[in-house]
């Protein structure tokens, strides 16, 4: 009995959701009174439209974009059908008339050679072929053609050419978009490159000097640093891959606290947790290791106590959270954030702002790093990174 | 059954579980361990947190219950569970890892490049997931319930909050250690027992043939029946009755009753003679104790198309493992694909010898406890035996032992479950609330099922364990299968199979759990539902890719490249 008042129950809800999500599609649709006169409110559906059609075209002028921007755009021309095509191909085709597409692709060819716009018209010997008339409009970016956007109907117009033109000029500024999305990744490419070079000169300087100062005493020790030391510049300097494991960025870190030793022995004291099952979780090449390194010089070279640093690796289901604290010197809450808005002056804390740059454009802005500072009170930086990327 | 030492046991469980969940961690002070703590699980450890995870109340307590009711047809419940794991391998493991993919959504939209399917996918993992924590929480209340003498409902409660805490505080930092101990707990309460229990019944004069006759009280018995059963005689039954029998009410006054059906008032005491026989139940949606076929396969006892079933059983248990949402999310833990089929095959040696044990208490309940039989309650056939059988202090502790068992085995499938569901609950389905949100994720994730299970009662342990199975099976097994195996699937084919596959199998799981009594073949189809569900599923997904065949993602190539090679080529270090 229960059991039959649940499905019935459960109809019910569903019958009840499905009436709500239908008055409430027809209302945001239909019932628009209060909102303007009639041409506030075309121009509030125009600009509506637009924004549905911009987010596929900022991937780029691909198959996929192509088909899903030319279904909203469509009724922007409340013509018959409308095209979008690149140098050589029509990428994607919204409305009947399909047939014509040999005739629209030789156009739009034209189009691309000249750089404008044109129209012409369609021969058809199907008495209902809706496609009588064609307008191509070119989409530039940076003064360069890479395809056309082609509006095929009934006859020509005027207001059809304009809005033809109009529309391609609007596609042509989201792809120069979608260009500046790409020109931002390569040059994050760049700054990690450069941050390899720049893995501190110093570092290699004061590492060579204090296995130097093995050679003599302890030759053993010496010969296992510089081993270490060869290791880690090999990983820190590897070309392939914008990813590692935490496995491989914690043997680096290992490398690294084993060269600091060397130079400092006791007065560093390292703590490491790890929660086993995140070690093959895949983060950002060099996210980690900077982070460390920032830890272990608040702690040493800006004091003469002893220094602790704890590494902490937690599971927290479909994320990793990694801790890294350290119980320096600190530092101005301001100040940090200086750095990490790039205008600290030009030396300080690039490692930092790096990898809070490369986590943000890697996994979105809520990963980015988390810092817990004052003066005299340590730092604690956490960076949650997700086991999956989409 | 003691209480005390009972309770006490269930206490350690619980407490030895969340230590070593929030302690869990490797730590090193010295750069020289450093090395130990950045070492990835190896694969026999990693094995034994699938094994311990996997290991549900199902296995610990349903598959020995059902066993004792309904006979050796059961034993195709730990075959195929088992057997899951050799598809998996065969199949799945392996490339899986290699996706990177840490959920099934993750899967889904990594090879289709499709939100849409990474959407459809998360619905059927919560779906799924809900489905399986429900006989988790009913058997904890069982098993509370006989332990403590706590209500069945509270103890279900119970243990979801405890679930709920412990996943939400984030006191499971590291839970495959966790989960590698429940599996040694889980074995240990059933094998150290079943020593004890076969030297007993060695001692016990003339067990011998019982089975294949049908059951009878060995000794005199009294049985409380809960909830009002009819019973059916075949041969005049007496006894001695305290409540209502066929309406008529006794004050223990002597009862004979003819053959033929009778009906048992819920609260009635009945007391049995040695030597008298279990009276049969009759109909109702209560598994049938079918009387002489107990120990001859495909007899009759339990359905009406015992063929059918058991395909519908083996459908569901060899497919529907790759689907399960907790089991996949444990294989991430594996450094590379290599490791993940080694994992698979320490996985398979671990739980098959697990379940070498529940067909043996089972059949010791049939012999021992046949009251269970009449009352319906076969799923604590194995938390009584010990009570029963070697009896005395011996007796109690092994039983606590067994309720300590019984404990991990549903702590640490719900927990592993809680988290999975609320992984993909706070990451697709609910709106994105700050910090705070997974904390409500996981309060959602074991509400739901707490609720249901104090809806829905009634359903055996094992059978809606195996409903859990058969929607997986038919949505997640084609997805999976197709798509590490078939270069032509789209995301509007997965979208479809997904949805015709996992929705249709679990439409047919909705109507047997909570939909109105039907026998027949109706009844037997949607209670077996995978015999079609799964060719259905598959069916579609191929019809449908094939009819989108130009919409077969862009990076096909690259996906399946990832999927199949290893990892680091051969002879190469890094």
């Amino acid at each position: 009995m229960t059991g039959l008042a649940l499905v019935a129950g459960g109809a019910l809800l569903f019958a009840a959701g499905l009436a709500a999500g239908h008055l409430l599609a027809r209302r945001s649709v239909g019932d628009t009174t209060g909102l303007g006169t009639p041409v506030e409110r075309a121009t509030f559906r125009t600009l509506h439209t637009a924004s549905l059609a911009a987010p596929p075209l900022r991937a780029g002028l691909t198959a996929d974009a192509a088909r899903k921007a030319v279904r909203r755009l469509r009724p922007l021309f409340g013509t018959a059908a409308l095209a979008l095509a690149d140098e050589d191909t029509l990428l994607a085709w919204e409305g009947p008339g399909r047939h014509h597409e040999h005739t629209a692709l030789d156009r739009v060819r034209q189009v691309l050679a000249t750089g404008r716009g044109r129209t012409f018209p369609v021969d058809c010997r199907e008495p209902d072929c809706p496609v009588r008339r064609g307008t191509v409009a070119p989409l530039t970016v940076d003064g360069r053609v890479l395809g056309a956007l082609v509006v095929l109907g009934a006859g020509e117009s005027a207001a059809v050419v304009r809005a033809t033109e109009e529309v391609a000029r609007w596609v042509s500024v989201q792809l120069e978009l979608a260009d500046l999305d790409r020109t931002r990744t390569g040059l994050a490419d760049a700054e990690i490159r450069a941050l390899r070079a720049q893995i501190s000169p110093h570092f290699v300087y004061n590492s060579l000097a204090a296995i130097a100062s093995f050679v003599r005493t302890d030759p053993e020790r010496a010969r296992e640093l510089l081993l270490e030391f060869a290791d880690f510049t090999r990983y820190s300097f590897r070309r392939h891959g914008e990813f590692t494991t935490l496995t491989e960025e914690l043997r680096s870190i290992e490398q690294f606290l084993e060269l600091v030793r060397a130079r400092f022995g006791q007065r560093l004291r390292v703590t490491l947790q790890i929660a086993p099952e995140v070690l093959p979780v895949a983060v950002p090449f060099l996210c980690l290791q900077p982070l460390v390194e920032n830890a272990v010089k608040h702690g040493l070279e800006e004091s003469v106590e002893r220094s602790r640093v704890t590494i902490a690796a937690l599971d927290e289901g479909a994320t990793v959270r990694i801790v890294i604290e350290d119980n320096g010197v600190g530092m101005e809450p301001d100040r940090l954030r200086r750095i990490l808005r790039g205008d600290g002056g030009p030396t300080a804390g690039i490692g930092l702002r790096n990898v809070d740059e490369r986590l943000r454009q890697v996994y979105g802005d809520e990963h980015g790093l988390v810092i817990e500072t004052g003066v005299g009170a340590g730092t604690k930086i956490t960076v949650r990174i997700p086991k999956y990327r989409a | 059954m003691n209480q005390t030492y009972g309770t006490a046991a269930v206490l350690a469980a619980v407490l030895a579980t969340l230590v070593i969940g929030s302690a869990g961690l490797r730590i090193s002070r010295t750069t020289s361990d450093f090395y130990v703590a950045s070492r990835t699980v190896p694969p026999y450890l990693n094995a034994m947190a699938v094994s311990g995870e996997y290991l549900s109340a199902a296995s610990f307590l349903g598959i020995a219950g059902l066993v004792a009711a309904q006979g050796v047809d059961m034993l195709w419940f730990p075959v195929g569970y088992t057997a899951g794991y050799l598809v998996l391998l065969a199949f799945v493991a392996a490339p899986l890892r290699r996706s990177g993919a840490y959920t099934l959504p993750d899967f889904a939209e990594s090879r289709l490049e499709s939100t849409a399917a990474r959407r459809v996918a998360s619905v059927l993992v919560v779906g799924i997931g809900w489905l399986y924590l429900l006989p988790q929480l009913q058997g904890a209340g069982l098993t509370l319930g006989l332990v403590t003498g706590a209500p069945r409902r509270l103890g279900g409660v119970l243990v979801a909050v405890v679930v709920a805490l412990a996943v939400a505080a984030g006191g499971m930092r590291s839970i495959t250690f966790v989960q590698a101990f429940q599996y040694c707990l889980k074995l240990t309460a059933l094998l150290v027992p079943a020593v004890f229990l076969v030297v007993a019944w060695h001692g016990d004069p003339g067990p011998g043939a019982a089975l294949e006759e049908p059951p009878a009280f060995r000794r005199h018995t009294q049985v409380t029946v809960d909830s009002t059963v009819r019973i059916r005689l075949h041969e005049p039954l007496r006894a001695v009755a305290a409540g209502a029998v066929d309406g008529k009410r006794y004050d223990n006054a002597a009862l004979l009753l003819d053959p033929g059906v009778h009906e048992v008032r819920a609260g009635t005491r009945l007391r049995f003679p040695p030597g008298a026989a279990v009276p049969e139940r009759d109909g109702g949606s209560g598994p049938r104790t079918g009387a002489s076929s107990w120990a001859t396969p495909l007899s009759g006892g339990r359905d009406d198309h015992p063929l059918y079933t058991t395909y519908g059983l083996i459908f569901a248990t060899f497919l529907g493992t790759m689907g399960l949402p907790h089991v996949l999310v444990r294989f991430y833990t594996n450094p590379d694909g290599r490791a993940a089929r080694r994992t698979t095959v320490v996985v398979l040696a671990l739980v098959g010898g697990f379940y070498l044990l529940p067909p043996l208490y089972g059949v010791l309940g049939r012999i021992y406890a046949p009251d269970l039989l009449l009352t319906g309650n076969t799923d604590a056939a194995v938390l009584v035996l010990c009570e029963r059988l070697v009896g005395g202090v011996a007796g109690d502790l092994l039983g606590a032992l067994i309720a300590a068992g019984a404990c991990a085995a549903f702590l640490s499938t719900a927990s592993g479950l809680t988290l999975s569901v609320a992984g993909v609950l706070s990451q697709d389905v609910l709106p994105s609330l700050g910090v705070r949100h997974f904390r409500l994720a996981t309060l959602l994730a074991i509400a739901v099922p707490a609720t249901a299970s104090v809806a829905v009662s009634g359903l055996p342990v094992a059978d809606a364990v195996g409903l859990a199975f058969a929607v997986a099976a038919s949505s997640f097994c084609p997805l999976l299968v197709l798509g590490i195996w078939w270069r032509g699937l789209t995301a509007p084919g997965a979208i479809a199979g997904l949805l015709t596959g996992g929705g249709s199998a679990l439409t047919a799981v909705g109507l047997t759990i909570a939909g109105p009594p039907a026998d027949g073949w109706t009844h037997t189809l949607l209670a077996w539902p995978a015999v079609w569900s799964v060719p259905l599923g598959f069916l579609t997904m191929v019809l449908v890719s094939v009819a989108t065949r130009d919409r077969v993602p862009a990076g096909t190539e690259a996906a399946m490249a990832r999927l199949h090679l290893p990892e680091r080529p051969a002879g190469a270090t890094s």
